[in-house]
């Protein structure tokens, strides 16, 4: 530690200004930062300062990040052995191993990518190196299925950075999540890579699945109206799906987490999960089909629903401001979310659309909830008055 | 011309020569985005609107700057739409004799330029007060402004989006993952969102080259 101290030290006087590499300057500051807390304090206005800064609180969300990555791992070698048929003979730690294999690289690119350009940004734009892709570069790679080719999650991570966030100004400036702009991008650009059934389960060298297993989503299934899910599989995570988004367990501690530090918002959780039971019991009453009749309540542990409400929607960032805008934010998420993929076979996914829509609905509903409090007010005043 | 000046003056090479950068129609003015988004999605429709509308801009500021001192200015509108429409006819029926597929690709963009604000917009701003040469060196540079920012974005919207130049496969077939290799065409670029973030692209460049032009 104190080695480390000393080489930011040595090397401060050479990116100061006017030195030979201050061009770097954003860089060591970014790197000082990520290591230690600042000793710097203020000369004006607020003295209080938080060692919780930007680093930590993302430092959380990632840590957040965990149980749902190593369920995920574990899963694809789940899928992947059981896909084969040798489930009985693969030790726990073959399945484990062979999905850190598969993910690795999943996640170098994403971060690398995604940090190189925020340096780059940086070091043009003169300011600080933004901390906001710590966790986008954790999501991004949660969010696709295992068989997305690298240089795919490579450009839509590139997009991402880019058009998501850097042309709005950078971290804290951007209108969507920027993972799900990530997502987005590849399930449009490449539909094919996005859907069926043969890209969520790692399944090279399978010549038929074995028994009790498929390479379709339960939510695929469901489309098609077989509904009959075996639910503690589900719950655990042990279906196939995108990387991060299966195992509702996990998630559910990462939400745990989230919200005991008090980093992630209870408020839009809970009415996410509100308004997808809302939606759900609306359509168990007016089921036409299979799908629609399916409990209500299966729809927060298949797909992606869960990992939307507790990581996508509470995006600080992102999501109303207001603590009424934040109710009505979450509750139109998991309206929308289960609508969308219920009754519109085209995406059978409808969290990532549904939070980038609400996202961009996000400042109006502030702005109504802000002029409504200001309306209240204001009449207060006038009747005592 | 009482000062005869030269046909090539330096005044009138700048009609030609700003519209494709300082005042493109596109990038700066923000003028016929629709027709940009509709057409590009492959190269060769994107040339055919460029030169479609270079016809009918050049040749409609010559008429309008001809008659400019008998329109009645009340009426002044409708009589530059007539000549507009008369001329998109002539350039449709054309199209349709010589390039019938790329005319049908086209569609109803070719009538649409009746109503492409780029052509109104000269019209009004410089045909009416304008000697009918500087007005044709008018049309054809605010038209090439508008058509080369239409073939950059067809370039790149039909080279990732089909793999293909001017209908010409350019990635190798045995590249796509369908035939076992990795590569695959982006879907996103046939869409038109694809086309406004590549405009995008294009006045984000111009403005950090040319830091005149952000608005404050």
């Amino acid at each position: 530690m104190k080695a480390l101290r000393n080489f930011f030290e040595k090397t401060k006087p050479h990116v100061q200004k006017g030195a030979k590499y201050h061009w770097l300057h954003s860089t060591h500051d970014a790197f000082f930062t990520l290591a230690f807390v600042q000793k710097h304090t203020s000369k004006s206005g607020t003295h209080v300062h938080d060692y919780i800064d930007l680093k930590r609180t993302m430092g959380i969300v990632v840590l957040a990040l965990v149980p749902a990555l190593l369920m995920g791992m574990y899963n694809i070698g789940y899928q992947h052995f059981g896909a084969l048929g040798q489930l009985e003979t693969a030790a726990f730690f073959d399945l484990f191993l062979f999905g850190l294999w598969k993910v690795l690289p999943v996640i170098i690119v994403s971060y690398g990518v995604g940090l190189g350009i925020e340096f780059i940004f940086a070091q043009f734009r003169g300011h600080e190196v933004n901390e906001g892709f710590l966790v986008s570069g954790m999501l991004i790679p949660l969010i696709m299925p295992i068989n997305t080719p690298l240089w795919m999650i490579g450009i839509a991570t590139a997009f991402a950075v880019i058009f998501g966030k850097e042309v709005f100004g950078g971290t804290g400036m951007n209108i969507w999540n920027p993972a799900l702009v990530a997502r987005a991008f590849v399930f449009f650009a490449y539909p094919a890579q996005m859907s069926g059934d043969s890209v969520w389960i790692s399944a090279s060298g399978v010549e038929k699945m074995a028994d009790g297993f498929t390479g379709a989503t339960p939510m695929a299934e469901a489309v098609l109206g077989n509904t009959d899910l075996n639910v503690w599989n589900a719950f655990i995570g042990l279906i196939p799906g995108s990387i991060g988004e299966t195992s509702t367990l996990a998630i559910l501690i990462g939400a745990a987490i989230l919200i005991i530090t008090g980093i992630g918002n209870w408020k839009i959780m809970l009415s996410t999960v509100l308004g997808g039971l809302f939606m759900g019991i609306l359509l168990n009453i007016f089921a036409v089909n299979a799908y629609m009749a399916m409990p209500f309540w299966e729809h927060l542990i298949i797909g992606g629903f869960a990992f939307g409400a507790v990581f996508m929607a509470t995006d600080p960032v992102t999501a109303a401001q207001t603590d009424r805008g934040k109710w009505i934010y979450g509750f139109l998420i998991g309206v929308l979310a289960i609508l969308i993929r219920v009754v519109n076979p085209a995406y059978p996914e409808g969290m990532m659309l549904a939070i980038l829509l609400m996202n961009t609905f996000a400042p109006l509903i502030d702005h109504y909830v802000v002029q409504g409090n200001i309306k209240r007010r204001l009449k207060r005043v006038q009747q005592s008055a | 011309m009482s000062d005869r000046e030269p046909l090539f003056s330096k005044k009138n090479l700048k009609l030609l020569s700003d519209p494709l950068n300082s005042s493109n129609p596109i990038t700066v003015q923000v003028l016929g985005i629709c027709s940009a988004l509709a057409v590009t999605a492959q190269l060769k429709p994107s040339v055919v609107m460029s030169l479609s509308v270079m016809a009918v801009l050049a040749f409609a500021n010559v008429i309008i700057s001809l008659l400019r001192n008998t329109i009645p200015n009340r009426i002044r509108i409708i009589v530059q739409l007539v000549i507009i429409a008369a001329l998109v006819i002539l350039v449709d029926q054309v199209l349709k004799a010589f390039v019938y597929d790329v005319s049908k690709q086209l569609s109803v963009f070719v009538g649409l330029i009746i109503t492409n604000c780029i052509i109104m917009g000269r019209l009004e701003a410089f045909a009416l007060g304008n000697k009918p040469w500087p007005a044709f060196l008018d049309g054809l540079g605010n038209a090439a402004g508008y058509g080369w920012i239409l073939v950059v974005v067809g370039f790149a919207r039909e080279l990732f989006g089909s793999g293909s130049v001017w209908g010409y496969k350019i990635i190798p077939a045995s590249w796509y993952i369908e035939n076992g290799g990795f590569y695959a065409n982006n879907g996103m670029m046939i869409l038109p969102p694809m086309a406004l973030i590549t405009v995008g692209i294009i006045i984000w460049v111009q403005r950090s080259r040319n830091r005149k032009l952000i608005e404050e």
